[in-house]
């Protein structure tokens, strides 16, 4: 028997049983075709103590094949027996089979080896394989810088977190809004809605204007226009000359529909302002 | 050097902008107007050009071609960080690689025959890797898988095809018939 305390071989070089195996037969200088079994198994079980019994598993199994093998070499038979097979041709075939693949293993290195050393362009080279993974190169970013400053301003708003607040009843300035918008169309005949209203007007500012807006379109004394989906909405001087400034709140209220502008129509508010032009 | 024709050039710009080989298909996509002929000797220009004093040079892979970098300027690239290799698969993954592009479609039970260990684990980590993949079933008891090698696979390799693997018989051990002498 050899003498397996002289050297420690790492578990990690044997990738399975038969490469232990292998390796045994080659270090004995054994032939393959005529392996002397109980020797063989012998070393085997030595080697596997040697070693450690980490993946031991596979490698016991190995151990009782071998002894098993043995074991029908000592059984009795008559000479000249034809129906008498080796027990050892089944572990035989398998060793072939592995050296053989084991040379295939040499070629697969030495070629990936040499492709390894050689760069292609990323991502195959570079953090996709690093990473294991294989090749996906992601697609080329094709969106308009319009669309993504839309995109970022909808997030913001979506974002944005609903606050908990006091509710103070304003009482809307319909009549003054009225008024100014009057005024305006007296001396422009086309007049956006953001001039009409400041950009950090107050919410019942915003609504004040909005009802003034609507109860002149339909008095048919204002038109309303949108461009575009989403441009900014315009206010234009109608048909009807504007009346005085100074307008009774009864008559805001409750105005005669019988003028109704082609530009728009929706019914008129009606006294009881509900809150439908919010979100304008 | 003198200028490469048009197609040529074409060709070189697809070659640099393409992360994997370059095949036979896309290479007709380019120029759909270009003959067989015109497209190989559109390649043999590309590659000549790149034999002369270059850097990179212009290989067979997988059934296509790709620009690779020459072997010495790896080292340098690699330890600049601005590339880095595959990993190196293991022994016991280059084994399960060899015996399924070996006899493919393969089973995982007719593995585990040769290779005398399970090999379970291994065979996820390369289907993860994209080098095998999953290409039938075969006939008998639960129906088991069969595995076989990928594209990918090549390109691990270097291997224009499967058969620029050794043949069995090239092999110093040749699989032949088992004749054990009597003890």
């Amino acid at each position: 028997m050899a003498e397996p305390q002289t050297f420690v071989v790492e578990l990690a070089q044997f990738s399975g049983p038969l490469d232990l195996l292998l390796t045994l037969l080659r270090d004995e200088q054994i032939d393959i075709s005529d392996i002397p079994v109980a020797r063989v198994a012998e070393q085997f079980v030595a080697r596997i103590h040697t070693l450690g019994l980490d993946e031991a598993a596979d490698f016991l199994e190995m151990a009782a094949r071998l002894l098993r093998i043995k074991a029908q070499m000592l059984l009795p038979r008559r000479d000249g027996d034809e129906n008498w097979e080796d027990p050892r041709a089944e572990l035989v075939r398998r060793l072939l089979e592995y050296q053989q693949m084991r040379e295939v293993v040499d070629v697969l290195e030495r070629l990936g080896e040499a492709r390894r050393n050689r760069l292609a362009r990323p991502p195959d080279a570079g953090r996709a394989t690093a990473a294991g993974l294989p090749a996906t190169p992601p697609g080329p970013l094709a969106v308009s810088w319009i669309d993504l400053l839309g995109a970022v301003d909808r997030l913001l708003r979506a974002g944005r977190r609903p606050a908990f607040h006091a509710i103070v009843a304003r009482a809307l300035d319909v009549p003054g809004a009225l008024a100014i918008l009057r005024a305006t169309l007296v001396e422009r005949a086309r007049v956006r809605w953001d001039d009409l209203v400041p950009a950090e007007a107050e919410p019942w500012q915003v609504l004040s204007v909005l009802f003034a807006v609507l109860e002149l379109a339909r008095l048919a004394e204002c038109a309303i226009e949108q461009g575009a989906p989403f441009a900014p909405v315009e206010i234009l001087r109608g048909r009807v000359p504007p009346r005085s400034a100074l307008v009774a709140d009864s008559e805001v209220a409750l105005g005669d529909s019988t003028a109704h502008p082609e530009h728009f129509s929706g019914e008129p508010a009606d006294g009881r302002f509900e809150p439908i032009g919010a979100t304008v | 050097m003198a200028d490469l024709s048009p197609l040529a050039r074409l060709f070189e710009a697809a070659l640099f902008a393409s992360a994997s080989p370059v095949l036979p298909d896309a290479l007709a996509a380019l120029d759909p107007e270009a003959s067989d002929a015109d497209r190989l000797a559109a390649l043999a220009e590309v590659r000549a050009a790149y034999d002369d004093g270059h850097a990179i040079e212009l290989v067979d892979v997988a059934g296509g071609w790709q620009l690779l970098t020459r072997f010495e300027y790896t080292q340098a690239i690699e330890r600049a960080q601005l590339a880095a290799r595959p990993h190196r698969l293991s022994a016991a993954a280059l084994e399960t690689l060899a015996l399924i592009a070996y006899r493919q479609p393969v089973t995982r039970a007719d593995i585990e025959d040769i290779r005398g260990v399970s090999v379970g684990s291994i065979l996820k980590t390369l289907l993860e890797r994209g080098l095998i993949d999953v290409v039938g079933r075969a006939e008998g008891l639960g129906r088991p898988l069969l595995y076989g090698t990928t594209p990918a696979f090549l390109e691990h390799f270097a291997l224009r095809h499967l058969g620029e693997l050794p043949r069995s018989d090239e092999l110093a051990i040749a699989l032949r018939p088992v004749t054990v002498a009597a003890p």
